[in-house]
């Protein structure tokens, strides 16, 4: 703690006695606060797609649809079989007919609002919600092929399963993105540390004859590439942050891709980018420094 | 406190000196004389570890200078003042910071102040002491060498030429200043060409000069 107090506050003496660079020191600053703006993002949309992939993993393991033939005709023994069916299956906490409104607001999208659906043979849906121990998908399939003919479960697993895989491989090249941005971090700021020691080769010759160690020269440069890659992602994350709340929100369209943003908590994650940002280039210049500096014996 | 001994030392297969032998006592004042290209400046650097022997011994108060770390080359190198021919000084500090470089490298820059002021006022560069190293002239920045050399109050004090770029006058000067540290007890090693200067101190201080000619070292004296 007292180690992380001085390099916050610093020895403005030792500060000195490096002279600034400064077209490095810029660059520094802009390229950290750079990472930071696009770590935001590959945040974003790595916690978006965590939570969406959530809820479809949720959704796939509880609910499930049945669809019974579109026959006037047989339309009511046909529910009622299939409801007792569905009620006396083990593991099936909930089961609902779907009114005629919101099947018909699901076709909506394709048909329009004036279908008429009392003229037309709609197929019934029945929604299965199962309970958290579920219940035997095959063994349902085999009752309801005998008690109720036509009928037709869907699990919704032939399409929601490849969309979680989806959305878990999204979330995981998020964090990867977030990985390359820290190791673009410190790459960057070992080249600049390492051309800042050469530079200054002189000015390092001159403290070591007046008796500086090594941990001595290596802080004036650790010191002031940290608090530059600190600044630096402050700011890009606070641009960053700006950005993901000026996109528009999951509940004017519906999709995954407008619902990019923080919720809750997660609004601490890009809090974390700024101090990541100097961890990395407190350890990238203190390693650099150390290398230089022996290498300059 | 400082002792070489069968030293010897060269640039590529070039040989500078060999097998030289020297000791430096407590409290002692030596004068290096020799021509130009004869190694001077190459004996100094051994003696504050600068450079490395390729043969033989340097021991700095007692260490083998050969087995110090970096760290402990700083150590060393924290009793040692040294004035420098070219005055190494950064130019993007000012006079007083520049002069109080060891204490600050030490994380000893609280002590600055008092030493400073007074070491200043010892060198007569109270007015400089705002001015950056390039404006500066010969003569205030070997005095300002000489402060920075002896603010951490070193055992000893080596000098390079630090009479070089100076008038007679400033040059009687600075010599005085480095007799005054020697009666304060500290060893001293001055490194000139300037024979005139060593024969003029010769009645203030009792100094042993030695010659580096040829790669020998040898006793001087009695032809000066």
């Amino acid at each position: 703690m007292k180690g992380v107090l001085e390099l916050i506050v610093g020895d403005p003496q030792a500060d000195r006695a490096v002279p600034p660079t400064g077209l490095t020191a810029r660059l520094t600053v802009f390229v950290a606060g750079v990472m930071a703006f696009l770590a935001v993002f590959a945040l974003a949309i790595s916690l978006a797609t965590g939570r969406q992939a959530a809820i479809w993993a949720d959704e796939l393991a509880q609910s499930a649809t049945l669809r019974l033939p579109a026959d006037p005709e047989m339309a009511d023994d046909l529910l009622l079989s299939a409801v007792e069916v569905l009620e006396t299956t083990p593991g099936v906490l909930r089961v609902r007919a779907l009114s005629s409104d919101e099947q018909q607001a699901l076709l909506e999208p394709w048909f329009g609002p004036d279908l008429p659906l009392d003229s037309l043979p709609i197929p019934q849906l029945i929604e299965v919600v199962a309970d958290d121990d579920g219940y035997d998908i095959d063994g349902l399939r085999a009752r309801l092929t005998a008690q109720v003919p036509g009928a037709v479960l869907d699990d919704h697993t032939a399409w929601r399963e490849p969309l979680v895989a989806a959305a878990n491989r999204i979330r995981l090249i998020g964090w990867a993105v977030i990985a390359l941005i820290g190791a673009t971090i410190a790459a960057m700021i070992t080249l600049a540390a390492q051309a800042s020691l050469a530079a200054n080769q002189q000015v390092i010759r001159v403290l070591r004859l007046v008796g500086a160690k090594d941990v001595y020269i290596a802080r004036a440069f650790v010191r002031r590439y940290t608090l530059r890659a600190a600044l630096g992602a402050v700011v890009g994350m606070i641009v960053g942050v700006v950005g993901v709340q000026i996109l528009p929100g999951d509940n004017q369209v519906g999709s995954i891709l407008m619902g990019v943003g923080f919720e809750g908590a997660e609004w601490l994650w890009p809090i974390v980018i700024p101090l990541l940002s100097a961890i990395v280039a407190f350890l990238a210049t203190r390693a650099a420094a150390f290398r230089t500096l022996k290498e300059m014996t | 406190m400082i002792e070489l001994d069968k030293v010897s030392y060269g640039y590529g297969d070039t040989a500078l000196f060999s097998q030289l032998s020297l000791t430096l006592a407590p409290g002692s004042f030596h004068f290096l004389t020799g021509p130009s290209g004869a190694g001077k400046t190459t004996l100094l650097r051994l003696c504050y570890a600068d450079l490395r022997a390729t043969a033989g011994k340097v021991r700095l108060f007692g260490q083998d200078a050969a087995a110090l770390d970096r760290d402990a080359v700083a150590m060393a190198r924290r009793r040692i003042g040294v004035v420098h021919q070219d005055c190494q000084f950064l130019d993007h500090l000012n006079l007083a910071e520049n002069i109080a470089l060891p204490l600050t490298v030490s994380d000893r820059a609280s002590e600055a102040a008092g030493n400073l002021q007074e070491l200043l006022d010892w060198v007569g560069l109270v007015p400089q002491a705002g001015q950056r190293p390039p404006e500066l002239s010969g003569g205030e920045r070997q005095r300002a060498a000489l402060a920075r050399a002896v603010i951490v109050s070193p055992e000893v004090i080596i000098a390079d030429e630090p009479t070089g770029n100076v008038d007679w006058e400033m040059s009687q000067r600075l010599l005085s200043l480095l007799v005054e540290l020697n009666k304060m007890g500290k060893t001293i090693l001055i490194a000139t060409h300037d024979l005139a200067m060593i024969r003029s101190m010769k009645s203030d201080v009792s100094a042993r000069i030695l010659r580096l000619k040829d790669g020998q070292l040898t006793q001087a004296g009695a032809e000066l």
